[in-house]
């Protein structure tokens, strides 16, 4: 499955209430039946650090951080790509 | 409530006007100015707009000083509900500002993201900390704040290249947020813990809840650290000011108050919680490299935390 973020959040992906229907409406069904997803940042200049928690925290929490092994994330701009390994290595942590 | 605009107030000498604030009966506000020349930082603006909302009478004496039409351009007095009488040219070619915006919801939010980026005429470069930073600290106030909205002004300096950045709201305060999860018996604790990573008024919980990590403040003092730059939290009787590092290469610290910084109690108590920040565009730190370190600091931090983890007590 896959989820266009800019389609979703627009180019500046900053909206956690639009991140945390993403999740719960189609990331976390499909974790639970354990189809592959991509989250598909093409197009999207920027997000923050608040979205990026609203949107996949909860997953690597309930999931374990085998959650990551079934969520790709595609077309991440060099900043994007930090602010996910930020809130992936902390919810590791945490 | 009286309020004095003075000559100059920006985030490295707004104590003295912190301070001089009279906030009590707060069914009136009293604006009065310098004779001279008022040059204010934007956060002094939002905050005067904040107070104003709430005012059920704002009387503003007539302002003899010459940089008066500042203020008008800046939308303060149509913020106010009062006829300044000043006339001001619309479209001036060097105004890089955004006057007083009050965003009330996500929707505000997202609009205002959008429109923010041509008012300043910032590069994409330039643009994405600033975004970044006013999303992150304005919804802030959507969340926690439980009051109708952020006030919010933004001015660019030609001469220093930074954007000045100004947010202020009258809603529960800091300590009143903090105080549903974390012992903070202080405003100043309370302000200390928001800053703090993974200190969040909404769980006790290491990483947050599905919906708050505890880490937007901390973010933003982080990249204030790394650029220099002033940053200021005022909330209750207390403030908290990031002070410019003399550091070559600043370092990043869990603990703002190994930062250095001023921090004061016994202010007039400030119903809210305002916010300065100063955003240089001479950055040398790219956002990526402040990423880089933020996830050091932060996840060496949870590891650290977890350490220390209570332990039983067996007698």
């Amino acid at each position: 499955m896959k989820i266009d973020i800019r389609q979703e959040a627009g180019s500046f992906a900053e909206n956690k209430d639009v991140a945390r229907m993403l999740r719960e409406t189609r990331i976390e069904p499909a974790l639970a039946s354990e189809e592959e997803i991509i989250l598909d940042f093409d197009g999207v200049e920027g997000a923050t650090q608040s979205f990026m928690h609203a949107l996949i925290s909860q997953c690597i929490r309930n999931h374990g951080p085998e959650a990551l092994d079934r969520i790709a994330f595609k077309g991440c701009n060099p900043t994007i790509r930090k602010i996910v390994e930020v809130v992936a290595d902390y919810m590791q942590e945490a | 409530m009286r309020i004095h605009l003075p000559n100059s107030a920006f985030l490295g000498n707004i104590d003295s006007f912190l301070r001089s604030q009279d906030l009590t009966e707060p069914q009136q506000l009293i604006i009065t100015a310098n004779r001279k020349w008022i040059a204010i930082h934007p956060v002094v603006l939002a905050m005067v707009a904040a107070l104003g909302q709430n005012a059920a009478k704002t009387v503003c004496e007539e302002l003899e000083a010459a940089s008066k039409h500042y203020l008008e351009r800046m939308g303060l007095f149509a913020f106010l509900g009062i006829d300044s009488g000043i006339s001001i040219v619309a479209h001036e070619p060097a105004g890089r500002f955004i006057p007083l915006t009050r965003v009330e919801d996500s929707e505000g939010l997202t609009r205002f993201l959008t429109e923010m980026v041509p008012l300043l005429h910032l590069a994409p470069a330039e643009a994405e900390p600033i975004r970044y930073v006013v999303s992150e600290l304005i919804r802030n106030v959507l969340e926690h704040a439980e009051t109708d909205g952020a006030i919010v002004c933004a001015q660019y300096y030609r001469k220093s290249n930074r954007i000045a950045i100004g947010i202020a709201d009258t809603g529960v305060g800091i300590r009143q947020t903090i105080r549903r999860s974390h012992e903070a018996p202080t405003h100043l604790e309370a302000i200390r813990l928001a800053l703090m990573p993974g200190i969040t008024g909404t769980t006790r919980q290491e990483g947050g809840t599905e919906y708050n990590a505890g880490a937007g403040l901390f973010f933003i003092k982080s990249l204030a650290t790394i650029n220099r730059d002033f940053f200021l939290l005022y909330s209750g009787d207390a403030f908290y000011k990031l002070l410019k590092s003399g550091a070559k290469t600043p370092r990043l610290h869990s603990d703002p108050f190994e930062d250095r910084h001023a921090a004061k109690e016994g202010l007039p108590s400030w119903r809210g919680t305002v916010v300065g920040i100063d955003l240089s565009l001479d950055a040398t730190a790219s956002f990526t490299e402040l990423l880089d370190s933020i996830r050091e600091t932060y996840t060496t931090t949870i590891r650290e935390r977890k350490r220390q983890k209570r332990r039983p007590r067996f007698i």
